[in-house]
């Protein structure tokens, strides 16, 4: 970190971050939360390819297999590509549109600590009693029928991180609308924060379809209710509804910043401005939109009826067009551009061929009467898997390397970047595109095993080896991290060298109160006019060095969170006979949180001021103090 | 539903091309091998799509690898600066109306082949005399195996469906618990199997299952169920209109007792220890708490996967959660009231139960 940040001891560092509600620390805790999960993900991940390496394998038992491959979705859906790319939001999208810090930090600690008890507490359910073991859709007769507390812990966790996931989004639309710098009008906007105001919105839209079918599930799982349950009159389809009126938006709520992240290093590699960067903003918007219309195409095969499925075959169908027009301004960006195929440059580059062979077999699967052979095979497996691996995983690959410099201040070696990414892009075809045609030859998708001789077995041991290699990929990435950490070689304020954006006029990692003066924006990429401009500085001002206003550090965020946490235990156990206290845990953690809350309104927090001679002295010693408290 | 549409020679070739290239898998449960008029129509659907597709991703490859050969820094110089290109109206309006036109091209035979598959109009129709024209199955899926019920015929089988081939056999598709999906891949796509509602629709089988290697269709359950769901297989003989009506005739007879000793002991103990839960008549009543075993001796497989011999009967009487974890039938200590059975009884129950068959 920063000079003044080596001086801290190690535990004032800790309680920084505790107290934290810089946006750009909060990234970081979202990286490495995020991060870890992917990790837990991942070894999930290889314990799946293990099994199903041969017929009839007996490394993991039937009902274990199901709480992992019921984790591995949950854990990088929700722990992990979510909070990696939030970390990006909040590491770059305030410093795109020429912010101080998102509108509402307080909040964006709360959000983060939500999500990360959440988190905790869903996979503490591996510890105690066994984990959620219904698939991550979690469809509610299957879910209703699960035995101990597994589910329990899905819905309880799910929900918290949530919530988590909600502030978050709605913090970046507010920040999105009320602060960007002056002359940061919509269409200059930058397309990461383009793509994270479009995923914020569609957050803000899509997680309370979620949070009522889940609360549904808690209360009749852990309350009696009967919402699903058919024999009292319920009807378990909606569940399935709303799982996916969220779930389907889920997708481009991931997607749709991995798209920004890789519009951003076309743009900076190519050293060329977004080719048709309207039409990209638009298909945003649309793609967006669409996204609430086409959540049925999950359910082609639940018999709603040829009417239901042809609307929504159509719906479906017409979200390649959008898609197209990104694919093609993308292509038309880097056609007549420079190229520089540094380690983003390059996931970028790979993105393409493998993000177009998902979104193909995304289009046939839209027709319904195909789908019906390919749902729940192996095909649909492959699938969403180049969708959510060769478009979001690559892009948060991509993300780490071109923000690493931004975020921490050092590069990460390209070296040892590309050895991840040639072990990772081959592991990942060598383990997805064959299976395709395992679901074309019939093998239907959530096996724990799999006769010998019914033309699987090659297909399966292919694929499991290119988990291996995908694998190997990720261990390269983390020696990677620790060895750039170790070596911490400082880097200047735009280390590729050819920035568009304010985020790279700023010294790397930029100091806590990001800018000194605002900037002001005179037009889109607009660092790179300044640079061509002959502007040193990179930037112009609009408004002169005075007072910087900022927020404090609060630790009441974790202990709201924490309440929640501590309330869920309550929750889980109200019905347990032979635990009589529950109900005071339930009322303990809820008394945590409300608690806090009630400190946090009835005690005044103003802020601090840095005055105009600290930021003269700051930036005399390089501008990036890490905070002066 | 694609004859205005499409050269069928092109796709018999496209298909063999298909094949070739992806392994042709197992004609017992291959998608890409299709047995019936429906998987038929799904897999034209497969190549038409295909070869759209295919045509996108040469476009795409093409400026794709173009650009990133022709483009690239180390050829262009250090110092290069790109013209900073906004866009093109001409270009953006081309690769927005050529996929429509590309849409447009799969959403007609989509739409087209959504309501032909869901259409069980006929499913009612009955002839003069107040027969059904066509055959229903009352198909009931359960913790990890499937019922069939022939409604007209009163005859209820489990395990393995028995059609007629060459006509269309309409299904009636429920769960007794919780939510399964039906799905024989080389006959047909899969429709699921919920607890709360009927799910109706329609196969048809082109071909006789004993030309298979194996003699039967394999079929699955394609929705996580829970433990032993990627065990919940089922079997499909299809047999021609005559060899089918004189398998329902043999079903609606009553059930010739054992002949040989050892099949008898085993019977009584089958009296004593198995028929509160399994018939042995094809003509006892659905819904019954385990499979009909009517027409055991006649299957492919054990428990719907294992190999279909005396010594995995006997494992899986003794023991089935080791076999199909989570399922709902007793060991064999419960189901013989506290003790084990003895190796003579369950030599005697599988030699009963090898014995139940209505073929010939």
């Amino acid at each position: 970190m920063s000079s003044l940040a080596q001086k801290k001891g190690f535990g004032a560092v800790i309680w920084d971050y505790l107290t934290t509600v810089d946006h750009k620390k909060i990234a970081i805790l979202y990286l490495i939360s995020g991060g870890f999960f992917f990790l837990v993900g991942g070894l999930e991940a290889m314990m799946i390819r293990i099994q199903l390496m041969k017929a009839g394998n007996d490394f993991l038992s039937a009902g274990l297999y199901n709480e992992i491959i019921t984790m591995h979705g949950t854990t990088m859906i929700f722990l992990a590509a979510m909070p990696l790319l939030l970390a990006f939001m909040n590491a770059v999208m305030p410093l795109q549109i020429g912010a101080r810090d998102v509108a509402f930090p307080f909040l964006n600690s709360l959000g983060f600590w939500l999500f990360f008890f959440g988190g905790i507490f869903l996979n503490l359910s591996w510890f105690m009693g066994g984990a959620p073991d219904a698939g991550w859709t979690n469809y509610a007769s299957l879910a209703l029928a699960s035995e101990g507390h597994g589910i329990d812990f899905y819905s309880l966790g799910l929900t918290i991180s949530g919530f988590g996931t909600l502030i978050a989004g709605i913090n970046f639309l507010v920040t999105i609308i009320n602060m960007r710098a002056p002359g940061m009008t919509y269409m200059r906007m930058p397309l990461f924060t383009w793509t994270t105001f479009v995923a914020s919105a569609l957050i803000l839209l899509a997680f309370p379809p979620l949070t009522i079918g889940l609360f549904f599930m808690v209360f009749d799982r852990l309350f009696g209710a009967n919402f699903f349950v058919v024999e009292m009159g319920g009807n378990t389809i909606i569940w399935e509804h709303l799982f996916w009126i969220f779930g389907h938006p889920e997708v481009y709520i991931l997607v749709l910043p991995a798209f920004g992240i890789f519009s951003e290093i076309f743009a900076i590699f190519s050293r060329k401005r977004l080719f048709g960067y309207t039409a990209l903003v638009f298909a945003t918007i649309l793609i967006g939109f669409y996204g609430f219309m086409v959540w049925a195409h999950h359910m082609f095969t639940v018999g709603l009826g040829p009417t239901a499925n042809a609307v929504f075959a159509l719906a479906t169908m017409i979200i390649a067009v959008p898609t197209g027009i990104k694919i093609f301004s993308w292509l038309l960006t880097i056609w007549g551009g420079s190229i520089s195929f540094t380690v983003p440059m390059v996931y970028a580059v790979a993105f393409i061929p493998s993000f177009v062979a998902g979104g193909v077999t995304g289009v046939m699967q839209a027709m319904a009467p195909l789908d019906y052979q390919l749902h729940d095979s192996y095909f649909i497996v492959a699938h969403f898997h180049y969708v959510i691996v060769g478009g979001v995983v690559l892009a948060i690959l991509a993300g780490t390397h071109l923000y690493w410099p931004k975020m921490f201040g050092t590069m990460l070696s390209e070296k040892l970047g590309m050895i991840t990414f040639w072990f990772f892009f081959i592991g990942f075809h060598l383990t997805f595109f064959i299976q395709h045609f395992l679901g074309l030859l019939g093998m239907p998708r959530r096996v724990y095993t799999f006769g010998a001789d019914q033309g699987w077995d090659l297909f399966n041991m292919i694929s499991s080896v290119g988990a291996l290699f995908m694998a190997i990929g990720v261990l390269v990435m983390l020696v990677n991290v620790v060895l750039t950490t170790v070596k911490n070689v400082r880097v200047g304020n735009d280390p590729w060298g050819d920035g568009r954006t304010l985020e790279w006029a700023i010294p790397s990692p930029p100091p806590f109160y990001n800018f000194a003066q605002t900037p002001l924006v005179r037009g889109l990429d607009t660092y790179w006019i300044e640079k061509m401009e002959g502007n040193k500085e990179g930037m112009v001002y609009a408004e002169p060095l005075g007072d910087v206003h900022m927020p404090n550090g609060s630790i009441i965020p974790l202990i709201m969170s924490f309440g929640m946490f501590v309330a869920a235990f309550g929750a889980l156990y109200f019905l347990d006979d032979s635990k009589p206290w529950a109900l005071a845990v339930l009322i303990i953690g809820l008394g945590i949180t409300f608690g806090s809350m009630l400190v946090r309104s009835l005690k005044d927090d103003l802020g601090f001021h840095i005055t105009k001679e600290e930021l003269i002295e700051d930036a005399k010693r390089g501008g990036n103090t890490d905070g002066l408290k | 539903m694609m004859k205005g549409l499409t050269n069928w020679r092109l796709f018999a070739l496209l298909t063999a091309l298909l094949v070739f290239l992806s392994g042709c898998g197992r004609e017992e449960i291959s998608t890409l091998i299709p047995a019936g008029k429906v998987a038929q129509d799904q897999f034209n659907l497969l190549i038409l799509s295909t070869i759209v597709m295919t045509f996108v991703i040469i476009v795409v490859s093409v400026i794709f690898v173009l650009a990133i050969v022709k483009f690239r820094r180390s050829k262009l110089g250090d110092d290069m600066i790109p013209e900073q290109v906004e866009g093109s109206a001409k270009l953006e309006f081309i690769w927005t109306a050529v996929p429509i036109v590309l849409l447009l091209i799969l959403a007609v035979p989509t739409v087209y082949s959504t309501f032909d598959l869901a259409d069980v109009t006929a499913m009612d129709a009955e002839t003069e005399e107040g027969e059904k024209e066509n055959l229903t199955v009352n198909v009931t899926a359960k913790l990890y195996w499937w019922e069939f019920e022939y409604p007209e015929q009163g005859v209820v089988t489990a395990q393995e469906l028995v059609v007629p081939t060459d006509e269309r056999v309409y299904f009636n598709l429920i769960s007794a618990d919780i939510k399964h999906s039906f799905w024989i891949p080389s006959v047909g796509g899969k429709l699921d199997v919920n607890p709360e509602n009927v799910n109706k629709f329609y196969l048809e089988f082109d071909q006789e299952s004993s030309e298979l290697e194996d003699g039967v269709f394999y079929g699955k359950c394609a929705e996580l169920c829970g433990p032993s769901h990627a065990l919940m297989d089922f079997k499909v003989k299809s047999v021609d209109r005559e060899e089918f009506d004189q398998w329902i005739a043999a079903m609606q007879e009553e059930p010739e007792p054992a002949a040989e000793a050892l099949a008898q002991e085993g019977e009584e103990t089958f009296a004593n220890s198995c028929i509160g839960c399994h018939a042995v008549s094809g003509t006892a009543p659905a819904g019954m708490q385990g499979p009909n075993l009517t027409t055991f001796g006649d299957r492919n497989r054990v428990a719907g996967f294992l190999e279909h011999n005396e010594e995995n009967l006997k494992n899986w009487i003794e023991n089935p959660q080791e076999y199909k974890p989570g399922n709902l039938m007793p060991d064999g200590k419960t189901n013989n009231g506290g003790e084990p059975f003895s190796e003579q009884e369950l030599d005697a129950l599988a030699a009963y139960l090898m014995s139940l068959s209505v073929e010939e």
